[in-house]
């Protein structure tokens, strides 16, 4: 059993960081990431977490150094949002790309223009395709737990690539919540000292970050996207470790009285609070509606998904995300992409909500089941909705 | 004559043996980066870590799955060397604390093309230098973007025409001035910083030394003539070094610590003219234009000249007590 504590979520991140021994920690302030890697500066200032931490002059600059750390061996770490998020964007396709196991929080906010601080997940959907194993969590507890196992799963040989922690920005990362924190010498004994197997070091030289030419490069790119579709099986294999010792469970997608329902409400992140309340009402009055939180986005858990969903005769995609000019939400059509072999695969409604830190109540949820229902008895009418827009 | 022969049969011999960077890489025939960056090497020795910005030397010398880099080198993108060299040196720093890295002095250099310097890695590289990373960032400067094909850089000269400032009826190539980097790095108070060219090996070389065991970040900004981008014949990339430092187009000198020092102060300097001509870049300017060149030379050469006057009659360095 771990101490049990009240704590701000950012707080919590840095405690897993300190716990997980990181070595190097490059960063640059933005909000609502900041919290976590003050706290960071703050422990190394006071000698409580023996790294090397550099304050850096921009997110695209903060990646690059975690890259130069992370490439001679240093257990290594970052947290961004947004905007730092967008600068990073070159890099985050070299880190992994360059297969260095970096870890990083990312506290979700929405995109400018027009300039927004608050919550949504546009931030991170912008770089799904970057390579890195990408995780959503729904609380304090979670984020404590999935930093630690983040190192664990990105530093394993098999894997060798970079993770990506998503927090909602402000309903998540900004509120204090009860959890219970490790010991330093129970999160030793499940995280051993990051060894790399290749480093810049001038007894072994190497040459990292080379020039791919077409007879290669695609090879190249296969062998990573393999790597990180297989990181799937050591994801599920680091949870269940971490279940053993620490007795919390964690699954690449978790359902919430999913068994029998009948229309489901899948969504990623801290909102899945509201969405439990939602099925319960629901549930009481005799509908058969239930919830599947997806907490690994990449490598997509196709498998876990439709055994999740599949035999629902719909499901309600809650996106906080927007593909401007495309499908909606990019859980949604990465959800009607996964459900297409199946030979009668529910209905798929695409909704995109809580956009720049816009509210999803239990209310709205509610609304979106019944929209959902009339798709349904309807058919479709439209790709997707825009819910909770003002008129 | 007699001393030709003489530096050609002992200078070798003085140098270090070793060739970190291996014949058979990519570069252009009579290439001076690729010069610059040999002697570099010599000087820097084997424990070294090199982190280069995307660009010519990044090119031709790591063609995945050869490799030039017989040290260990790392390339993540154009912007960003002196971050990702930042990165590396806080890397070793807690590593070698904590006893997970070889023991002793690793030599971190970060290399970028005036392009990867002035423009697009300017940042990065300010950022660098003021947190102080011990590290030494060499610029090898070719005075535009040559591996994309020769488009102008903050770093190309008045005058010279390039593919995005040719020169034309209604043009005469490049209108603004060269950036002055150097100065800019300067303005960072790095304890060394140097000038140098390939042209002048033992320079470059002991600038080299003296950068990396100099405690803290460090900078040279090298001169590296490139026979495509400049148009000149490519068996003359030397002579063209010795003519930009004889002309006063490049002048050679150190600060140390604040104090400007000139290295090679040309009393009798030789007419830009000279150094112009050979080179098809700067073949449609005409005598005004020339003029000019030779006016802003000649203006930026005795402010150097002063300054260094300035410099050596102001109290010591901690260095120099």
């Amino acid at each position: 059993m771990g101490e049990r504590v009240g704590l701000e979520v950012s707080l919590a991140v840095s405690e897993a960081v300190k716990l997980a021994r990181a070595e190097a920690v490059a960063a640059y302030p933005i909000t609502p990431q900041t919290h976590i890697v003050e706290e960071l500066a703050q422990m190394v200032a006071d000698g409580d977490l023996d790294a090397e931490f550099v304050m850096v002059e921009s997110e695209h600059s903060a990646m690059s150094a975690c890259c130069g750390t992370s490439a001679v061996g240093a257990r290594t770490f970052t947290a961004t949002a947004s905007q730092g998020l967008a600068l990073m964007h070159e890099v985050l396709f070299i880190a992994s790309g360059l297969r260095l196991p970096i870890v990083m929080a990312v506290a979700n906010r929405a995109l400018s223009a027009p300039l927004s601080i608050w919550g949504d997940q546009s931030d991170v959907m912008a770089e799904r395709d970057c390579g890195w194993i990408q995780i959503f969590v729904e609380t304090g507890q979670e984020a404590f737990d999935q930093t630690v196992c983040a190192f664990r799963i990105a530093e394993d040989p098999r894997v060798l690539t970079p993770m990506i922690v998503n927090i909602d920005g402000f309903t998540l990362s900004h509120v204090v919540e009860p959890l219970e924190l490790e010991s330093q010498e129970a999160i030793d004994g499940f995280l051993p000292p990051f060894s790399a197997q290749v480093v810049l070091d001038p007894d072994r030289p190497v040459t990292i970050g080379p020039v791919g030419f077409p007879e290669l490069y695609t090879e190249i790119k296969k062998q990573q996207n393999e790597a990180l579709l297989a990181s799937h099986q050591v994801i599920v294999e680091v949870w269940k470790e971490w279940a053993d010792s620490f007795g919390r469970e964690y699954r690449p997608v978790e359902s919430y009285r999913a068994e029998d329902a009948e229309v489901l409400i899948n969504l990623a992140g801290a909102v899945a609070g509201t969405a439990r309340v939602a099925v319960d009402e629901m549930r009481e009055e005799g509908r058969k509606v239930g919830l599947v939180r997806t907490r690994l986005w990449r490598p997509y858990p196709f498998a876990d998904m439709r055994e999740a969903v599949g035999s629902a005769k719909a499901v309600a995609v809650v996106d906080r995300a927007l593909s401007f000019g495309g499908p909606g939400g990019p859980m949604a059509s990465e959800l009607r992409g996964a459900l297409y072999p199946l030979a009668s695969p529910p209905v798929v409604a695409g909704f995109v909500a809580g956009l720049g830190g816009r509210d999803i109540t239990v209310g709205d949820f509610r609304a979106m089941v019944d929209e959902t229902e009339k798709i349904v008895s309807e058919g479709y009418t439209h790709e997707y909705r825009m819910h909770g827009v003002r008129e | 004559m007699a001393e030709k022969t003489q530096s050609a049969e002992f200078i070798p011999r003085l140098l270090p043996p070793w060739e970190l960077l291996a014949e058979g890489h990519r570069g252009c025939q009579g290439c001076g980066e690729a010069l610059a960056l040999r002697q570099i090497l010599k000087a820097a020795g084997p424990d070294t870590i090199v982190c280069s910005a995307t660009g010519c030397m990044e090119i031709i010398t790591s063609p995945y799955p050869e490799t030039a880099w017989r040290i260990p080198w790392i390339h993540v993108a154009f912007e960003n060397a002196a971050a990702v060299a930042s990165g590396v040196e806080a890397g070793i720093k807690i590593l070698q604390k904590h006893g997970r890295y070889r023991e002793g002095k690793v030599n971190i250099i970060a290399i970028g093309g005036d392009g990867g310097t002035a423009d697009i890695g300017l940042q990065a590289l300010s950022g660098a230098l003021e947190r102080r990373h011990d590290f030494t960032y060499v610029c090898t400067d070719n005075e535009a973007y040559m591996n994309t094909g020769i488009q102008r850089s903050s770093a190309t000269p008045f005058g010279a025409s390039t593919t995005p400032s040719p020169a034309g009826k209604e043009s005469i190539g490049q209108r603004t001035e060269k950036k002055d980097l150097p100065m800019i790095v300067a303005a960072h108070n790095l304890p060394y910083l140097a000038t140098a060219c390939p042209s002048y090996p033992l320079d470059l070389m002991n600038k080299t030394r003296r950068a990396l065991s100099t405690e803290g970040p460090t900078y040279l900004h090298v001169l590296s003539p490139c026979p495509t981008g400049w148009r000149h014949p490519i068996d003359m990339a030397v002579e063209m070094g010795r003519l930009a430092v004889e002309s006063g187009v490049f002048p050679l000198y150190e600060i140390i610590d604040g104090k400007l020092r000139l290295n090679v102060e040309m009393n009798k300097r030789r007419p830009v003219a000279e150094y112009l001509k050979p080179q098809g870049r700067f073949r449609h300017l005409g005598p005004e234009q020339i003029e000019e060149i030779q006016r802003f030379v000649n203006e930026y050469y005795d402010r150097l000249i002063y300054r260094s006057q300035c410099d050596a009659e102001a109290p010591p360095t901690p260095h120099e007590e």
